[in-house]
């Protein structure tokens, strides 16, 4: 509509402007608004970053007519981390033998750096820094291998790791994925060689369960 | 003196945004849209997910299981139509040619089996983004085991991916790990983010 009123009133001075004009010029503003349109759609709906995988691998189930043994750990090497709900997490030493009392104590810690972070590294500090004493020479370019090397390398360190600990990671009701991913990224933060994803057992439930009440009568008390 | 009209030359700049613009549509990937938002946990793992031959099993904030199974951009295979077949005989549901060639352009589902000839069937996405109301997943009447069963037959190479959301809960995650477990998959990618750790020794 804009355009008709524009031709009434405007006639004369257009026929001017038609008679002034020299050269043959080509409007090229569409097309190079158009080009802008695209290149903006193009660029908004790019993803450059392609999402990452973290690989775990699962023990093969055990057939439903064997009795499911748990699994032999070391009892000096094993490390128990217990997820609960609310991003905390319990962990403890050895195993939890109800034929052999007393029963270990939980001791409860969260997904901070000064976490369980630091329970994990401070059991795993000989690999640890193996490890990453080969990662600063390759970095400083001390060290020069191909990249295939490094990781046999670190797998071989990872194998001969007789000290380590052995982590059983074990998940309560209530927890959420981004818990469990979290614990397992720490393991692989930490250099961990040995850890496994294992169900929660009976005797756990009830120390877990003993924990929280204790925790509940013990805030109780302190109001 | 002449009062000229300043003038820009602006051939560079749109030479420039022609070759960004090439350059953008050239990159560019396609991909339907999911049909849920999932916000993955993060992660230091740098491994890229495989591009092709590629479960993808997402679970939602609210616990809901999306199935997806990818052939990346080589579809010449027609492997999503041959399994939405075999899938269908299973539950003696047949599907047309039409049906099926909709089915490969299409993305993850949660349904079950006799509500998934209305889903392929609707052309308003957003209609479609609501139906879905859960693959069947337990001991009775398990789709999804059947769904990865005939998935790994027609091509057992498949790669599983599990892109959970950071909130769903873990017993959910478990139970679709059982259920791959089941199928004898025992090696899984979890979709992560990206995230840097710096850790000194000085603070041991």
């Amino acid at each position: 509509m804009a355009e008709i009123i524009a031709n009434e009133g405007g006639g004369k001075q257009k026929g001017k402007r038609r008679a002034k004009r020299h050269s043959t010029h080509i409007d090229m503003t569409p097309m190079v608004d158009l080009a802008c349109l695209l290149l903006t759609f193009f660029m908004l709906t790019t993803a450059f970053s392609k999402a990452k995988v973290m690989e775990i691998v699962l023990p093969e189930k055990t057939p439903k007519d064997q009795k499911d043994e748990a699994p032999q750990v070391d009892k000096d090497r094993a490390l128990n981390i217990i997820l609960i709900g609310d991003n905390k997490v319990l962990w403890y030493n050895g195993l939890a033998d109800p034929r052999k009392p007393p029963l270990p104590v939980l001791n409860e810690t969260d997904f901070s750096d000064e976490g369980i972070r630091r329970v994990v590294l401070q059991r795993n500090k000989d690999l640890f820094v193996q490890i990453e004493e080969m990662n600063k020479a390759l970095v400083e370019g001390t060290l020069k291998l191909p990249k295939d090397t490094v990781t046999a390398r670190r797998k071989k360190m990872m194998t001969e790791d007789k000290k380590g600990p052995v982590i059983l990671i074990k998940a309560a009701e209530g927890v959420k994925y981004h818990n469990v991913v979290d614990i397992i990224d720490e393991m692989a933060i930490c250099n961990v060689a040995r850890y496994a994803l294992v169900d929660i057992n009976s005797v756990e439930k009830k120390m877990v369960a003993q924990f929280l009440a204790g925790e509940a009568s013990g805030t109780a008390s302190l109001k | 003196m002449h009062a000229k009209p300043p003038k820009i030359d602006m051939t560079p700049m749109v030479d420039l945004f022609f070759l960004l613009l090439i350059f953008f549509i050239l990159t560019a990937t396609f991909r339907p849209q999911e049909a849920v938002m999932v916000d993955t946990p993060s992660s230091i793992s740098n491994t890229t997910t495989p591009e092709k031959h590629i479960i993808t099993l997402m679970i939602s904030r609210d616990n809901m299981v999306f199935f997806n199974v990818d052939n990346g951009i080589d579809s010449s295979e027609h492997l999503r139509g041959k399994i939405l077949q075999a899938v269908g005989q299973q539950y003696q549901i047949k599907f047309t040619p039409a049906e099926i060639k909709r089915f490969e352009g299409m993305n993850s589902f949660s349904l079950p089996m006799d509500k998934l000839k209305p889903w392929i069937n609707e052309k308003e996405s957003k209609v479609r983004d609501a139906m879905h109301t859960g693959i069947p997943m337990d001991s009775t009447d398990n789709q999804l085991l059947m769904w990865i069963r005939f998935s790994r037959q027609y091509y057992p190479e498949f790669e599983v991916a599990i892109k959970g959301d950071r909130d769903a809960d873990y017993k959910q995650v478990k139970k679709v790990i059982d259920i791959l477990q089941d199928n004898n998959v025992n090696r899984f990618n979890l979709t992560t983010n990206l995230e840097s750790v710096e850790i000194s020794l000085d603070n041991l």
